[in-house]
């Protein structure tokens, strides 16, 4: 087991080494730096001047070192647009789409995996042929469409819910959290609800198709015959033994969910780093986005280093043998 | 035999199942209104001189002030809504139709060959594969959007526009095919007629297309029409977010954006017709996925 952690560490290594690879490169071919950071009016000898002392004529592979060191130690550079730190831009507004992708997987669980135990266990009923109709539309209609849809209905029709940003926010150290106001949690609700509605229809249809699969099986026939109650051959007979491939999805698509708030942050004008991304692309801010790349990449290394975890913790075969 | 038995047995299923001919139907229409744009289109919406701003902010003809010449009613520019659907979704089916095509292309080129060639070449297919299949698609195409960005004159920018756009899409969805198409040459590999190929020293290339493509089509059909589905969405997302298509040529994502501006002065036709449209379209390609993937794995229905 040991063994089996330390070869996913080494795995996620190379991951991020291969990401920021891509970022510098990015950063390196993507349009000159000089030119970048230079207006029109610096003479060529200012430039290749410029060029030496930030060590752009040293080898390839000793700029890619220093840059990668350079990370290591939490300096990712300037914006070209704004002309500060990118680590500052990006780190005040990580706390805004960490808790809008953490309340969107919430829901999601919280209400995918009930319906989607609901639906395997009464196949024909007439509820779960609505809630299937549902999803199928559910996944077809676009992110953004919904977002607007819920903006319409809950923010100018019914005037219920705020429609834009974050409502209000306590600082806590450096983290700008809405977890502890009113108005912070009524903003929260319709992005968190648009983020998480294609995280609920995949949750639901996966716990669906691994219980139909597993009520089929013969320990549940024979738990069946030995009178075992139905909630607990419910829960903890067959639900137990779905978790680990529903827990693999999850995991990875909390990546996903984090990637998609680029649109959900878009529609709410919610000020996360989606939003920052977007603006990056828009005005070909090339640190920014190097540094957005590396730092979504590290979010998913680091949740399916969980996922592996919570494997050994939740099947056991893996605690006795080394199964990679 | 069995190929006429599958195939009536979809034919069975077609006419015995009503949300899928539905969806065919609409799939249709659209598909045609969007081709026949030019010559059933009331006016031409990139054409300045035809619309004016005197009839700006016209309601669809059922409402009150509403005008016949312009039967879904108008923007704020003055163009007429419907000539503003019909020709946006001739540019998303456009831009999704040729991004599917070139993912097919490429993806099942490579794909093929990695199960063909197995070995080195298969790992570092696989490989790119694995790192891309991990980035969200969305994610993918708007890195790729924001490189051109970088690297093209500025001069070129707007000409190639909808090139780019279908590349960074295409670029995004080939990973699917890849998968499917390695799985199911691994599959065929194996059997008889390719040894007998290979014994008979026919070519690679033409063992790879003559021999087992055609073997593998099922499902990559399967996979074409739901990846024709996300190409779209994932334009319409692109120019929502206003790094797709510009304003001046509006594809459905570009028309919902500019309708979020109207959500709250009351011109609902602006916003919500392109929606519905948009809608209609993905559902019915989604439904006619799952339909195409029912008739070819009997197994899941």
């Amino acid at each position: 087991m040991f063994y089996f952690i330390l070869k996913r560490l080494v795995q996620s290594v190379f991951v991020m080494l291969a990401v920021a690879f891509l970022a510098f490169s990015l950063f390196r071919f993507v349009g000159d730096p000089i030119t970048q950071m230079t207006g029109v009016e610096t003479s060529v000898e200012d430039q290749s001047r410029l060029r030496q002392e930030l060590g752009l004529n040293d080898p390839f592979v000793l700029q890619f070192t220093r840059f990668t060191s350079d990370m290591l130690q939490g300096d990712f550079g300037f914006s070209f647009r704004t002309r500060q730190p990118v680590a500052q831009m990006i780190t005040s507004r990580i706390p805004a789409t960490l808790e809008l992708g953490i309340v969107a997987l919430i829901i999601s669980l919280f209400v995918g995996i009930p319906a989607g135990v609901y639906t395997a266990l009464r196949p024909r009923g007439v509820v779960t042929q609505a809630i299937l109709m549902t999803t199928l539309v559910g996944v077809s209609i676009p992110t953004f469409v919904i977002g607007i849809m819920l903006i319409f209905l809950f923010g100018v029709q019914l005037g219920w819910l705020p429609t834009f940003g974050r409502g209000g926010t306590v600082q806590i150290g450096s983290w700008e959290s809405s977890f502890f106001t009113l108005e912070g949690w009524r903003a929260l609700i319709l992005p968190a609800f648009t983020l998480g509605v294609y995280q609920l229809t995949l949750t639901m249809r996966l716990v669906r198709a691994e219980m139909m699969d597993v009520m089929r099986s013969d320990y549940i026939r024979f738990a069946t015959a030995r009178g075992v109650p139905m909630g607990r051959l419910y829960f903890r007979h067959a639900l137990a033994n779905t978790m680990v491939p529903v827990i693999t999805i999850i995991g990875l698509q909390f990546g996903g969910v984090i990637a998609f708030s680029i649109v959900t942050e878009s529609v709410f004008q919610w000020p996360g780093m989606g939003l920052l991304f977007l603006e990056s692309i828009r005005f070909v801010d090339i640190p920014v986005m190097g540094v957005y790349l590396v730092v979504i990449a590290f979010f998913f290394v680091v949740v399916n280093l969980i996922v592996d975890l919570l494997y050994v913790a939740i099947d056991p075969r893996l605690r006795v043998k080394d199964v990679s | 035999m069995k190929d006429f038995i599958k195939r009536s047995e979809g034919l069975w299923l077609f006419v015995h199942s009503p949300a899928v001919m539905v969806s065919a139907l609409v799939a249709v229409l659209i598909f045609l209104g969007a081709t026949l744009a030019p010559w059933i289109a009331p006016t031409n919406p990139y054409d300045l001189a035809s619309f004016s701003l005197m009839d700006g902010l016209l309601p669809p003809v059922w409402e009150e002030g509403g005008v016949a010449k312009f039967s879904l009613g108008t923007d704020d520019q003055g163009r007429d809504m419907v000539s503003s659907i019909l020709y946006g979704a001739r540019l998303s089916l456009l831009i999704g139709l040729s991004a599917m095509v070139i993912a097919t292309v490429l993806g099942v080129g490579l794909g093929v060959a990695a199960g063909f060639y197995g070995g080195r070449f298969d790992a570092i297919v696989m490989r790119i594969a694995d790192i891309q299949l991990a980035l969200p698609a969305i994610l993918t195409a708007l890195l790729i959007d924001g490189v051109a960005r970088g690297i093209l004159p500025p001069e070129m920018q707007q000409s190639l526009r909808v090139s780019v756009l279908t590349l960074a899409i295409a670029l995004s969805l080939w990973v699917n095919f890849a998968r499917t198409a390695r799985a199911s040459t691994f599959v065929e590999m194996n059997k008889e007629y390719v040894h007998a190929a290979i014994i008979m020293g026919q070519r690679p290339i033409r063992i790879m297309l003559v021999h087992i493509l055609p073997n593998i089509l099922g499902p990559l059909l399967v996979i074409m029409t739901v990846d024709l589905a996300s190409a779209i969405l994932l334009e319409a997302t692109l120019s929502f977010l206003g790094i797709g298509l510009p304003a001046d040529s509006p594809s459905l994502g570009t028309l919902i954006r500019i309708g979020m501006q109207f959500m709250l002065s009351g011109e609902w036709w602006i916003l919500w017709i392109p929606t519905l449209f948009l809608v209609a379209l993905v559902v019915s390609i989604n439904t006619l996925g799952d339909f195409l993937r029912d008739v070819f794995n009997p197994g899941l229905r």
